[in-house]
């Protein structure tokens, strides 16, 4: 037995020169990581990054072309066996039985996990109960709606609680509420003391969630960092005034340079400004000088910096195929 | 606070056969849902039966009559033969969806996911089985082996046709989209069940045809299968067909988990 202070000296992921081809497209082209046991950590990128192909890899569903990636140290192709012990995956494809109820393929897996019949039945009760599905535990999953798929995805995966948990893009395609509730799940885990590996394509997300960042592009590994760090790369936040009198904005632009000494940026769908502002405290002061200076505002709002943001400021081009999401927060 | 258990390399032939039936039950659990499924294996039987009966019992025996105690076990092997190219279309749908590549990434036994499904289809051969001798006694046909006999026959094809729908999940699981199995299992099925000594008898052909027929291993099980519903007793044949399924177990059942854990 390998007891949890040993394993927390062993890294949860560590992978060299990762590299997987698919015909002439190479989908991870050397990818290195180094995922602490007990941490949560977000792999960031656009769509076709390479995100999926590395998970795929990590989880034993793929044989990788060149370099080693260890699973609490266990090689993932020569002691594959050993490493499906210790995940779980929730891909990105529901990875449940559609023709089946939500009850029956929970006990259809904790059955191949070794539970005899009563206590396969007790555990998934227990899961539909924990992921709010035991009203639904006798409907097909393939009736399910999208955020009902998600959860009983992932109970399937924690059927025993593993202790690296794979994550593929668990909130793409959820509501804000059932992305509430699925990053409230996944803290949960991370503090029950798995290790939780997920990828994302938002950068408000991965700073959600994650202990450590990897921002992922054409497959390679680009920046790796605390959140923190990857939004200072990016720029920090930004500050978007809408005026009811598009006429005033020189004035805006003024009143901003006295209170926050910076270059605002006037849009040219009149009426718009953006300025720099990483500091939020200081939107009062700005209110109080637009309000003395007879300037009305139709709109405020705060914007973080987005997953294009990031790219830009390290790449220096945006994500392609497909932009960033804009993540807006605003100020009422 | 996690424990991690020190992980044996590979699971044991007890887990195996667990994670086996678990997947069978799974494979049934399915079939309930979709009962449409077993049109094929319920329809076809009649359907040859009744048409091979009729169209050459009088040029071969004479009489239908005659010729139902030659046929039946002949058709009932062709028939539950052609049911396993389903196993490998079904088989070959399946893997693509989300769910195999959770069973592949579980610490089970490499081979049960299919070991499971391949099994959970001999409910298919059985329905196949039972429809071909139900018809063959509704037109008149009265075995000389008995009850027993039928049973033990219906058994070996059962049997049998679970090792060859091993070299059909391969095909599943090596093309890329079920009407490709189809085509490609029926370009191998159709020769091997029609080249034996399943409706006409052997001496009638010319002699090179006579050679194939002889080795080709679909016609041992039919003449096992003649010898237990005519006299219930167990000849060579029996054996030997058995022997030949054992031998497609060992040599595909390898090949086709090998090529399904590889799979992209």
């Amino acid at each position: 037995m390998v007891t949890a202070n040993s394993a927390r000296t062993v890294p949860a992921i560590q992978t060299a020169g990762l590299v997987k081809t698919f015909g002439a497209t190479r989908a991870v082209d050397g990818v290195d990581l180094s995922v602490p046991a007990g941490t949560v950590y977000g792999v960031l990128g656009p769509n076709g990054a390479g995100k999926t192909t590395t998970i795929r890899m990590l989880a034993t569903l793929l044989r990788p072309d060149a370099g080693t990636a260890l699973v609490f140290g266990r090689d993932v192709v020569r002691e594959a066996a050993a490493v499906r012990r210790l995940i779980s995956l929730t891909g990105q494809v529901a990875s449940v039985d559609e023709t089946l109820s939500a009850a029956e393929n929970l006990v259809i897996f904790a059955r191949l996990l070794g539970l005899n019949r009563a206590a396969a039945r007790r555990r998934a009760g227990e899961l539909l109960e924990e992921f709010g599905l035991a009203d639904a535990a006798k409907r097909p999953a393939g009736k399910f709606s999208g955020g009902m798929r998600r959860r009983l995805d992932l109970a399937a995966s924690l059927i025993t609680t593993p202790p690296l948990i794979f994550l593929d893009e668990p909130t793409t395609g959820l509501d804000p509420r059932t992305r509430a509730q699925m990053w409230q799940t996944i803290r949960r885990l991370a503090a029950a003391g798995s290790t939780v590996l997920l990828t994302t394509q938002y950068l408000d997300e991965a700073d959600q969630l994650a202990d450590r960042i990897a921002v992922i592009d054409r497959g390679t590994v680009i920046a790796e960092g605390t959140p923190d760090e990857l939004k200072a790369s990016a720029g920090g936040s930004s500050l978007q005034l809408r005026l009811a009198d598009p006429g005033q904005a020189p004035h805006a632009r003024e009143a901003i340079r006295a209170v926050l000494a910076v270059d605002a940026i006037l849009s040219l769908e009149g009426g718009r400004i953006t300025a720099p502002m990483d500091e939020p405290d200081r939107v009062a002061d700005l209110l109080v000088a637009l309000r003395d200076r007879s300037i009305r505002l139709a709109g405020l709002s705060m914007h973080q910096p987005t997953l294009d943001q990031v790219f830009l400021a390290i790449t220096g081009h945006e994500t392609q195929p497909q932009g960033g999401r804009e993540e807006e927060k605003a100020v009422r | 606070m996690i424990t991690l258990t020190v992980p044996r390399g590979t699971a044991t032939l007890t887990q195996a056969v667990e994670n086996s039936l678990t997947m069978a039950g799974r494979g049934l659990l399915r079939m309930r849902r979709t009962p449409e499924q077993f049109a094929d294996a319920l329809l076809e039987p009649v359907l040859f039966t009744v048409m091979f009966a009729y169209i050459f019992g009088g040029a071969i025996a004479g009489r239908v009559q005659g010729y139902l105690p030659f046929l039946i076990p002949g058709i009932l092997v062709q028939s539950v033969l052609a049911t396993t190219v389903m196993t490998g279309m079904q088989l070959r749908e399946d893997i693509d969806k989300g769910v195999f590549d959770r069973f592949r990434s579980m610490p089970i036994a490499r081979s049960a996911p299919l070991a499971g499904a391949l099994l959970a289809d001999t409910i298919r051969y059985a329905i196949a089985t039972v429809m071909t001798c139900l018809t063959g006694v509704v037109i008149g046909w009265r075995p000389a082996g008995g009850i027993a006999g039928v049973i033990l026959a219906g058994l070996l094809v059962i049997a049998c046709s679970w090792a060859v729908s091993w070299i059909f999940a391969l095909v599943g699981v090596l093309v890329r989209t079920a009407s490709t199995v189809q085509g490609a299992s029926f370009m191998v099925l159709f020769p091997l069940a029609f080249l034996s000594n399943a409706f006409v008898p052997v001496g009638t052909m010319p002699g090179w045809l006579q050679v194939f027929v002889a080795v080709n291993p679909v016609s041992h099980l039919i003449t096992a299968a003649r010898e237990l519903t005519g006299t219930a007793s167990a000849g060579p044949d029996v054996w030997w067909a058995l022997l030949g399924a054992a031998a497609i177990v060992a040599v595909f059942a390898p090949l086709t988990v090998r090529a399904y854990m590889r799979k992209v």
